[in-house]
């Protein structure tokens, strides 16, 4: 038995590991499953209990890892357990990029299908489940299932959790670039109004936006924001002589193994705040590597582990447009409270896919970590809960750990179709995990 | 499951009339927790009713060991996976009744420690099955040093702390965990009568420490949190001296 937890470190339970290094390996060890259930798990980027099972089987999916690209259709075939971070550094250098990336390179090719991710051009572009052609799933029996976006299975998959079946594969399409750096303007707003006006007017000039929201600044600055807004840059916008595809990303710094729970307290989050807020020089055409626009915390390995022995929580919600009374209550009650989250961010979203459980949908979406151990905290955040679900908005369930069934079930009004869908394709409940439990999904 | 905020689904508690175990339960449900068993000796048919819990009863005679794993299986029938599990049963009875009947004392003994181990043992099978879970166990100050003027209940307090202790140690790994609770004097029915002893809590106090303690995924609990330093310097005395504690 091995005990996981999930990106937020709360919460560990215990389960059989099994590393398959083929489809048929993950088809026999779906077969041989006890009655506890069979999960799949790629880099334990979600926060919280999505990739654990306690007392049952965990398959860590990252053995999977073959791909091949059509250079004239930019369409990718790869297994489930290629990172996005090994598929950019063979994509880029022969100039296609990923159709969505995550705030991290570090997620694998299933885990973005599981939980249909979105990045910062959701606005334009919407999530990773709206570019893909295809899909492999090993299903309850051990049998493979290729499944397109015609199949009501497809979009109970995209965005299910990886509770419908193992994905072994997914094709998708990729986007054509000149060069591997980012055009950037730097932007920043004073307050939340301002930073709501400037990304409504101005987000669809670019391909690429995100808002970094200071929660710790209160009064007349509440909700003041760094706006970073970007595109791929041209060929002719690079010096002369640099090689316009390069793309060799590491990481530089490594949080220390053990941090004292405490160490983000108001002080130094509010230091760091307005550090990051002074340090954000207003810009038009900035030029920048991938890396730093859309991962700058890929550069510090293990960076969950500041939190301490507590761990964190990621509490990520999304409302319609015209709900923004719900997003200024959140912000300001956060901004009161002094709760102190070291990076918040803010972004539009544009066109839902049809996913059954698939977490974007238009409107602004919220992203916030807050030390586990905080007092005070688990009612806080049910009362957002109840907001949110008023305001017909969401709790993206790749970060959750901590909310109720109850209230799963108001934000996801389509997961009795999705249920329906899942019952069918696996009736006796093979595929189960923590996160199933919990939300009683 | 138990989130990543300490809130729970399921409880379990065995001795399903204990002031201190229900003071638990209500406020693990306040929390959140949707399904409660309670187990006790004739029960009845009709639950209490705990905040919007589903409560279900279930017959349980501590004296009867034979009985416990049954007891734990007919629970996960009912709710399925056990979150927490708080074995609450228990008797103090008076050292100078044990004196004149050592035939009871040996009962009560078999009840508070006896009865623990079995129970805690079918418990914690079923927690390593399930891969998560806590089992609380409610031991004593009076089983830290053990006082001449409740020798009787306090060993086997003593007995049931150091079974804790091994079996957490046992589990560690397993994702299920033991967590131990070690209040001073209760202010209680089970104390009714008594005059309480400095540094005593209510039912409620223990009660608040123990969810404060799911949350933060503590081994031990002191009750008040005083008598951990308090008890640090008791267990040195001088045996001269601890003999002549007035109770």
């Amino acid at each position: 038995m091995t005990l996981l937890t999930g990106w937020g470190r709360t919460a560990p339970t215990a389960a059989h590991l099994a590393r398959p290094r083929s489809r048929e390996e993950v088809a026999e060890l779906v077969r041989r499953a006890s009655d506890r259930g069979v999960a799949a798990r790629g880099l334990g980027r979600s926060y919280g209990d999505a990739a654990q099972n306690a007392g049952g089987l965990v398959l860590d999916c990252t053995a999977l890892t073959s791909w091949s690209l059509d250079e004239t259709t930019g369409l990718v075939t790869a297994a489930a357990g290629l990172s996005l971070h090994d598929l950019m550094k063979a994509l880029v250098p022969r100039g296609w990029f990923v159709p969505v990336t995550p705030g991290t390179r570090h997620v694998t090719v299933g885990g973005a299908v599981a939980t249909d991710v979105h990045g910062k051009n959701h606005h334009a572009d919407s999530s990773f489940g709206a570019h893909l052609t295809s899909l492999t799933l090993v299903t309850a029996e051990g049998d493979s299932r290729t499944l397109t976006p015609a199949d009501d299975l497809f979009w109970a998959t995209v965005g299910g959790m990886g509770l419908t079946g193992v994905i072994t594969e997914a094709v998708f399409r990729c986007v054509p670039i000149e060069t591997s750096r980012m055009r950037v303007d730097v932007e920043r707003t004073r307050d939340l109004d301002h930073t709501l006006e400037t990304m409504t007017a101005t987000d669809d000039r670019y391909r690429y936006t995100v808002a970094w929201i200071d929660l710790l600044a209160s009064g007349g600055r509440m909700g003041r924001s760094v706006l970073t807004r970007g595109d791929h840059a041209g060929r002719d916008e690079l010096p002369r002589g640099a090689d316009p595809l390069a793309f060799a990303p590491g990481s530089t710094l490594k949080a220390p193994p053990w941090a004292p729970n405490g160490l983000l307290n108001p002080l130094t989050v509010r230091a760091f705040n307005e550090a990051w807020y002074r340090r954000a020089r207003p810009a038009t055409g900035l030029v920048q590597g991938i890396a730093p626009f859309f991962h700058p915390l890929d550069f510090v390995e293990g960076w969950n582990r500041v939190y301490g022995s507590n761990g964190f929580v990621q509490y990520q919600f999304v409302v319609p447009f015209g709900e923004e009374t719900t997003l200024r209550r959140i912000v300001s009650r956060l901004s009161a409270e002094g709760v102190v989250s070291f990076l918040t961010v803010l972004k539009r979203f544009g066109q839902a896919t049809p996913g059954m459980l698939s977490f974007p949908i238009p409107g602004w979406t919220l992203a916030l970590d807050i030390p586990a151990g905080r007092r005070g905290l688990a009612g806080l955040l049910r009362e957002f809960d109840g907001w949110v679900a008023e305001a017909g908005g969401r709790i993206y369930l790749a970060k959750d750990s901590r909310m109720s069934a109850r209230d799963a079930a108001v934000m996801y009004p389509r997961l009795q179709e999705w249920r329906k869908v899942r019952d069918e394709a696996d009736p006796a409940g093979v595929f189960r995990s923590d996160l199933a439990r919990r939300l009683a999904l | 499951m138990k989130n990543s905020l300490g809130s729970v689904d399921t409880v379990l508690l065995l001795g399903g009339r204990s002031e201190i175990g229900l003071a638990i339960v209500e406020r693990l449900v306040r929390d959140g927790a949707r399904k409660v068993v309670l187990a006790a000796r004739d029960p009845g048919d009709t639950p209490p009713v705990i905040g919007a819990a589903q409560v279900h009863l279930l017959e349980f005679d501590a004296s009867r060991p034979e009985t416990h794993g049954e007891v734990i299986e007919a629970a996960v029938k009912l709710v399925g996976d056990l979150d927490v599990v708080i074995p609450a049963f228990g008797v103090l009875g008076s050292q100078e009744v044990y004196d004149a009947d050592p035939v009871a004392a040996a009962r009560a003994v078999a009840v508070n420690y006896g009865g623990h181990v079995s129970a805690g043992l079918s418990a914690a099978r079923r927690l390593r099955e399930q891969g998560h879970g806590t089992l609380v166990v409610l031991s004593s100050v009076a089983g830290i040093r053990v006082r001449r003027a409740n020798f009787v209940y306090g060993s086997a307090k003593a007995g049931l702390d150091g079974f804790a202790q091994g079996l957490g140690d046992a589990l560690h790994g397993s994702g299920a965990r033991v967590m131990i609770v070690r209040p001073g004097f209760v202010v209680g029915r089970m104390t009714k009568g008594m005059s309480p002893a400095p540094l005593s809590s209510t039912p409620g106090q223990v009660a608040d420490a123990v969810v404060a303690g799911l949350r933060s995924d503590a081994e031990v609990v002191w009750v008040p949190g005083a008598l951990r330093v308090l008890f640090a310097v008791m267990r040195v005395l001088p045996r001269a001296v601890w003999r002549r504690m007035p109770r």
